[in-house]
């Protein structure tokens, strides 16, 4: 992990609120940017969130590749599984 | 029932057996692409890919998304939308979108679809087949979107045709068109990453949320509906070039020269986006050289950082695109203003609010050299000598657009930058040393570019009269010029409930009696 940039942007719509949410909770020093339309997240070296926390968030079981439905861009390096999604840089 | 396997498991199970061996032909001849641009590849199966969506997973999430996007266009389409538009010049930016870029999405289709066979690789090809199912369904989502504004507003009725034969639009098409008769490797980093990874954000994300500040819903849905499949094309992107330059040493200068030629030309593409952000969106929540700061700058920044350690350094000149970011859509603009009478679209000088806001977000170049034209050629145009080029334009070999940049980075913003070559006893004219490089290096690809301006001049293009030739890109005398005065304008008021003196037999038009 380094202090390089990362960052998610998601759709500023209710189907990516449990997402939104979950970043705002689990990455604290993240800086929040909400543009027409969009919200984006900007950490440094690591931004992520886990399955469970969505879960809470949403209500109800959630496959985290459910963010391919609102996610408009990101930059980093993704490490993914069934329980986490993170984007770092090396 | 067997307990549910967990993602890299399955995604396991997804590509096992697809990169069998054959054995009635040699490999070499199946994936005849494979070996001709000099890539080693030692072990496909080092292939990473980390989104690991299976295909039964892609389908789900594609329908889905585009169901979202139906429904929106719909609603859109039922409430006439359109209406509620912050103002009617906007659409212009759209037409340039139809025209530009949605016939790229169409290239980059078939870019991948051909790569997805000629790639051994199983995990490669999975991910390039879902991008080229991605591209078609981009071209698709934005025509669908788009014709809802075809109904009401000029220019917008054939742009595939368009696509192949206009000036301004052979600086996207001559960038696919470069990327496409390369090899899959030099494509795949062209697009992928040089495009993609490196660029694309510049596109989709502040103009897109600009389409959303300036009341276009169905266009800013379209728009993140495409993102959304972004990141997985820019992870593709960013995935190739890491295995590339893990997989042998000698692969990395290969790479680097492609990543240097690809982001040059792919930035130039982007001239014309750098107009459509600043000019063409009448309220711009960012402007070019914001966007460029944080998704080129900052973005890059970071990434070649990481890419360090595989021994690549940043895009050659990429100083010089900074550098530019302060001028770059305010020459642009102009030089779309002087031939606005050859295009499918309008153009407008930008009032004094527009102005304001450029002087403000361009401190250092807006009042000192644009501002002063803008409001010469107000001047002139209020005399009735509306200022217009009646030449056609010398082309940069390499990019095809116009030659309208300027020595920003020796200094001496206000000097046309040439450059020139030659080759086979004969001159070729480039934009910067960007292009000068790139045909350098590959004149016999570039002496066969096939350059619009030229092409009028040999008798290719419909005619020697500009009528004749605007007829031959299926532009109709009412598609371009002035905003004022236009068709579309006429309309736009007549929508609103206003007259004009020069009112149309288009005013009576199907979409007025629908406001109504
Ligand atoms: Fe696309
Ligand atoms: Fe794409
Ligand atoms: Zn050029």
């Amino acid at each position: 992990m380094s202090d390089g940039k990362v960052f998610m942007i998601f759709q500023d719509t209710a189907d990516a609120r449990p997402f939104i949410e979950a970043l705002t909770q689990e990455n604290p020093a993240a800086t929040i940017i909400h543009q027409p339309g969009m919200i984006r997240f900007e950490a440094m070296g690591e931004i992520g969130i886990t399955r469970a926390v969505v879960e809470e968030l949403a209500g109800r079981d959630v496959d985290l590749q459910e963010l391919h439905l609102t996610l408009i861009s990101l930059s980093g390096n993704i490490d993914e599984d069934d329980d986490y999604f993170r984007i770092t840089r090396h | 029932m067997a307990k549910k396997l967990n993602m890299r498991k399955r995604y396991e199970l997804l590509t096992r057996g697809l990169g069998w061996e054959p054995t009635y032909q040699s490999k070499e001849k199946v994936f005849s692409n494979e070996s001709y641009e000099g890539i080693k590849i030692t072990d496909w199966s080092k292939w990473e890919d980390p989104f690991r969506l299976t295909i039964d997973a892609y389908w789900k999430y594609q329908a889905e998304k585009d169901k979202k996007l139906y429904a929106v266009m719909d609603s859109f389409a039922q409430n006439n939308a359109h209406l509620n538009l912050a103002d009617a010049t906007y659409v212009n930016a759209l037409k340039l979108f139809i025209q530009g870029v949605t016939p790229l999405e169409y290239q980059a289709h078939r870019g991948f679809a051909r790569l997805a066979r000629q790639f051994s690789g199983e995990g490669a090809q999975i991910a390039c087949q879902m991008q080229s199912l991605d591209e078609l369904r981009h071209t698709q989502t934005q025509i669908h979107t788009i014709s809802h504004y075809n109904k009401h507003f000029n220019g917008m009725h054939d742009p595939f045709h368009m696509h192949d034969r206009v000036w301004y639009l052979s600086v996207p098409k001559s960038y696919f068109d470069d990327a496409k008769s390369a090899g899959p490797f030099e494509f795949i980093t062209s697009v992928s990453f040089a495009f993609e990874y490196l660029l694309t954000n510049l596109l989709f994300v502040p103009f897109m949320s600009g389409a959303a500040f300036n009341g276009d819903m169905a266009t800013v849905t379209f728009g993140f509906s495409a993102q959304s499949d972004e990141s997985r094309h820019m992870t593709l992107g960013l995935e190739l070039i890491k295995f590339l330059l893990e997989q042998h040493e000698d692969n990395i200068p290969i790479v680097q020269g492609w990543i240097d030629k690809h982001f040059w030309r792919a930035y130039r593409v982007l001239a014309l986006v750098s107009a459509m952000q600043d000019y063409m969106l009448p309220e711009s929540p960012m402007s070019w050289k914001e966007a460029w700061e944080i998704y080129f700058v900052e973005n890059a920044g970071a990434l070649f950082n990481d890419l360090a350690r595989y021994g690549l350094r940043m895009p050659k000149y990429h100083e010089q695109a900074t550098a530019e970011a302060e001028h770059l859509s305010h020459q642009v603009w102009g030089t779309l203003y002087n031939y606005a009478h050859a295009a499918s679209m309008h153009f407008w000088l930008p009032d004094e609010k527009k102005m304001d806001w450029l002087s403000e977000k361009y401190p250092n170049t807006f009042d000192k050299y644009y501002r002063p034209r803008y409001e010469m050629w107000a001047q002139m145009a209020k005399e009735g000598k509306r200022f217009q080029n009646g030449g056609l334009p010398q082309l940069c070999q390499v990019c095809q657009v116009p030659m309208l940049f300027t020595e920003v980075s020796k200094d001496d913003p206000m000097q046309i930058s040439y450059r020139s070559s030659e080759f086979n006893g004969e001159k070729f004219h480039t934009c910067s040393d960007g292009c000068k490089d790139i045909f350098d290096h590959e004149p016999e690809k570039y002496v066969h570019a096939w350059l619009p301006v030229h092409q009028i001049f040999q008798g290719n293009c419909g005619g020697a009269a500009i009528p004749d030739i605007l007829n031959w890109y299926h532009f109709k005398p009412e598609d371009g010029g002035d905003y004022a005065g236009s068709a579309d304008e006429t309309r736009w008021k007549a929508m609103h409930g206003e007259t004009t003196g020069a009112a149309s037999s288009d005013t009576e038009s199907a979409e007025e009696k629908a406001a109504a």
